[in-house]
C-alpha cells in the first residue's frame, strides 16, 4: 500500500522535479509555499496536468508511466478544489449525484446519508450552490468527492479560501473524515495549523522540489528544516487517553514518553488524542523541580540545539526510550550557556501547555 | 400576398433552417476549438470567421460563384464525380449561407465557452465524466444563453442576406428566390405595395423575434446570476 509518483516537468517559467514515495493510507500533506509546485503536483496526480516525463502508481494500480497515461475521468479519485468547483446549474443533490451517476460502485445511499450528516450538509439539498456559504460548498465539495468511493483522496487547500470562523466550522468535519476513512489522503496547504491538525505525513516542498518528506512529527522537529525554526514552532505526539481525574477535572494522556496531564476531555478511556505543544511552552530544568505549578515535567535528553536568533535557540529533547519522541524547546542562548546543554545530556522538559489539535 | 412571396418565403425560412442546423453542427465543435486552444493557428482562423463580417456580400457571393460552378475548384470536383455544379442552386445557397452566417454562430458560442472556464471542466473529469460527456452535461447547459443567441442571429442573418444569394444563386422561383430578392424586385418594378408588405413583415418579424431572444437572455441572467 504506498504511493509512487516520480515527476519531471519543465514550463518556461517553472521546474519541478519530484520522485515520492508516499504511505498508501493517512493523510499525507504537501506543504510549501505558493510557487513551490504543491498544486502543480497534486494535479499531475489527479491528471489535470500533463507532463511526458512521469510515473505514478496508486497501490499497485498504474496511472501513468512511458506512454502510458490514464485520463483523469478513468483515475478512482476524489479531487476537493480550492473554490469548491460546484457546477452552478444544479442542485446540491444533483452536484453529489453527478459523480455518483459514472461509476460502477458508488456509494450506497445509506453510505451517502451517513457522509452527508458527518459533513452538516441535508438541510441545503435542494438549494443551489450559489445560495451556499462558502464554508457549505466546501462541504458539498468534500461529500461530492467522497461519493465516488474512490481510492485516493486529493485536496487543494480546501480551507484556504475561507476566513478563520468557516475555518473552524470546516476543520471539525475533515477531522471527522481523518478518523473515518480509511483511503490515502493527499492534502496540499501552506497554513501549519492545518497540517498540525491533519497530517500524518508530511512532503515539504520548495522550488519544486522536495526539500523533507517523513511522518508530521519527525519532520516538524527536524532543525535543520524550516517548520521548526518558524516563530510557531510546535511539535506533535500521539497519545492515548489512560484515564480521568474527577477530583481535579483533568484528563491523563500516556504516550512511550510518559504521561501529560491535561484539562477535562470529553473523550473515553483508550481512545487517541493527538496534542501540540508549542516550543515557546517548553523550558528546560536540569532537576525535577517539584514545587512548581508546572504539571507536567518530563525525562528527556538533548539532542540538538541550533540558533534561532541573537538571543533564542531551538532546542531538541528526545523522550521515552531510544529518545525516540522529539519535542522542541525554545530558550534563550544564555540559559543553554548557563545549564551548559549539549547532545546526549539528560534533562526535565517542562511542559506549560499542552493543546489538543484533534 | 401573391403566390410567388409565399413561394419566396418558404425558400427563405427552409434555407435558413437548414443553414442554422448546419453551422450548429459546424460551428459548435469550431468554437469550442478556439474557446480552448493556446495553437497560434487560431488567430488566423478567427480572422477568416469573422471575414464575412467586414466583406461586401458580393465579394464573397463572387468568389463563392466561382468556386461553386462548372470550372470552380469545387463545382468542377462535383461534376467530375457525376454530380451537378452549385452555381444557381438551394444546395449552392446552403453552403454560401453557411460561410456568410458564420461569425454569427462562431463568435456567441466561443463567449460562452470561454465564460465556462477550465474548472468546472476539471470538476467533471474528476467526477469521471469524459470529454463528450462534459461538455453536454456542464458546458452546453452552462452556454444555453450562447447557444440561444447564435441560433438566433445565424437564423435572422440568413433571413436577410441579399448580396451573396444574388451572386450565387440567381433569382429562380422555388429554388433561389428568397424574400429579400422579392423585395428587391417588387421595389425595381415600382410595385411599392407588394414591397411594403414583404420590408414591413421582415422588420417586423425580425424585430420580434431579437425582442423574444432578449428577454429570454434577461431573465436567465436574473434568476441564475
Amino acid at each position: 500500500m504506498s504511493i509512487a509518483a516520480r515527476f519531471r516537468l519543465q514550463w518556461p517559467d517553472f521546474v519541478l522535479d519530484v520522485d515520492l514515495t508516499m504511505p498508501g493510507r493517512g493523510v499525507t500533506v504537501l506543504f510549501g509555499h505558493s510557487g513551490s509546485g504543491k498544486t502543480t503536483l497534486l494535479r499531475l496526480v489527479a491528471g489535470l496536468e500533463r507532463c511526458d516525463d512521469g510515473r505514478l502508481v496508486i497501490n499497485d494500480e498504474i496511472w501513468q508511466d512511458h506512454g502510458r497515461f490514464l485520463p483523469t475521468h478513468r483515475r478512482a479519485l476524489g479531487y476537493v478544489f480550492q473554490d469548491a468547483a460546484l457546477f452552478p446549474h444544479l442542485s446540491v443533490r444533483a452536484n453529489l449525484e453527478y459523480g455518483m451517476q459514472r461509476v460502477r460502485h458508488a456509494m450506497d445511499q445509506e453510505s451517502l446519508d451517513h457522509v452527508v450528516d458527518l459533513l452538516g450538509i441535508e438541510h441545503l439539498l435542494q438549494r443551489r450552490p450559489e445560495q451556499l456559504s462558502g464554508g457549505e460548498r466546501q462541504r458539498v465539495a468534500m461529500a461530492r468527492a467522497l461519493a465516488l468511493k474512490p481510492r485516493l483522496l486529493l485536496m487543494d487547500e480546501p480551507l484556504a479560501a475561507l476566513d478563520l470562523q468557516r475555518k473552524r466550522e470546516i476543520l471539525p468535519y475533515l477531522e471527522r473524515l481523518h478518523d473515518e476513512l480509511d483511503i490515502p489522503v493527499l492534502y496540499v496547504t501552506h497554513s501549519p495549523d492545518e497540517v498540525a491538525q491533519l497530517a500524518d505525513h508530511l512532503v515539504l516542498l520548495e522550488q519544486g522540489s522536495v526539500r523533507a518528506a517523513g511522518t508530521v512529527s519527525e519532520l516538524m522537529a527536524r532543525l535543520d528544516l524550516p517548520l521548526a525554526r518558524d516563530e510557531a514552532a510546535e511539535s506533535i505526539i500521539e497519545t492515548v487517553v489512560a484515564g480521568h481525574d474527577d477530583k481535579y477535572h483533568l484528563t491523563h494522556l500516556d504516550f512511550r514518553g510518559g504521561r501529560f496531564a491535561v484539562g477535562r476531555l470529553q473523550r473515553a478511556v483508550g481512545r487517541g488524542a493527538r496534542v501540540r505543544i508549542h516550543a515557546r511552552d517548553v523550558s528546560i530544568a536540569l532537576k525535577e523541580h517539584r514545587d512548581s505549578s508546572i504539571v507536567n515535567i518530563l525525562h528527556a535528553t538533548v539532542q540538538q540545539l541550533a540558533p534561532l536568533n541573537d538571543w533564542q535557540m531551538v532546542v531538541r529533547l528526545g523522550l521515552g526510550p531510544e529518545a525516540a519522541i522529539p519535542l522542541l524547546a525554545r530558550i534563550t542562548r544564555r540559559s543553554a550557556d548557563l545549564l551548559e546543554l549539549v547532545p546526549g545530556k539528560a534533562v526535565y522538559a517542562q511542559v506549560k501547555s499542552v493543546v489538543l489539535a484533534d | 400576398m401573391s403566390e410567388a412571396d409565399l413561394l419566396a418565403l418558404r425558400v427563405t425560412l427552409t434555407l435558413s433552417a437548414i443553414t442554422t442546423g448546419v453551422l450548429l453542427l459546424l460551428g459548435t465543435p469550431l468554437a469550442w476549438w478556439l474557446a480552448r486552444t493556446r495553437s497560434r493557428l487560431a488567430v488566423l482562423v478567427e480572422a477568416v470567421v469573422a471575414l464575412p463580417l467586414v466583406l461586401p456580400p458580393t465579394v464573397l457571393g463572387f468568389y463563392m460563384l466561382v468556386a461553386l460552378g462548372p470550372q470552380g475548384p469545387i463545382g468542377s470536383t462535383l461534376q467530375a464525380l457525376g454530380l451537378h455544379h452549385l452555381a444557381f442552386t438551394f444546395e449552392g445557397l446552403v453552403v454560401a449561407s453557411t460561410l456568410y452566417s458564420l461569425p454569427f454562430m462562431v463568435q456567441p458560442l466561443k463567449d460562452a465557452f470561454a465564460a465556462v472556464g477550465t474548472r468546472l471542466l476539471d470538476a467533471a473529469a474528476t467526477l469521471r465524466a469524459g470529454p463528450w460527456d462534459s461538455f453536454f452535461t456542464v458546458v452546453a447547459p452552462m452556454a444555453r444563453r450562447g447557444f440561444l443567441t447564435a441560433i438566433t442571429l445565424t437564423f435572422a442573418h440568413t433571413v436577410g442576406e441579399f448580396g451573396v444569394v444574388l451572386m450565387v444563386g440567381g433569382n429562380i422561383p422555388g429554388e433561389t428566390r428568397v424574400l429579400s430578392i422579392a423585395i428587391y424586385d417588387h421595389a425595381e418594378a415600382m410595385d411599392y405595395a407588394s414591397a411594403h408588405v414583404l420590408a414591413g413583415g421582415l422588420l417586423a418579424a425580425s424585430f420580434l423575434l431579437l425582442v423574444l431572444v432578449y428577454a429570454v437572455n434577461r431573465r436567465y441572467r436574473m434568476v441564475h446570476v
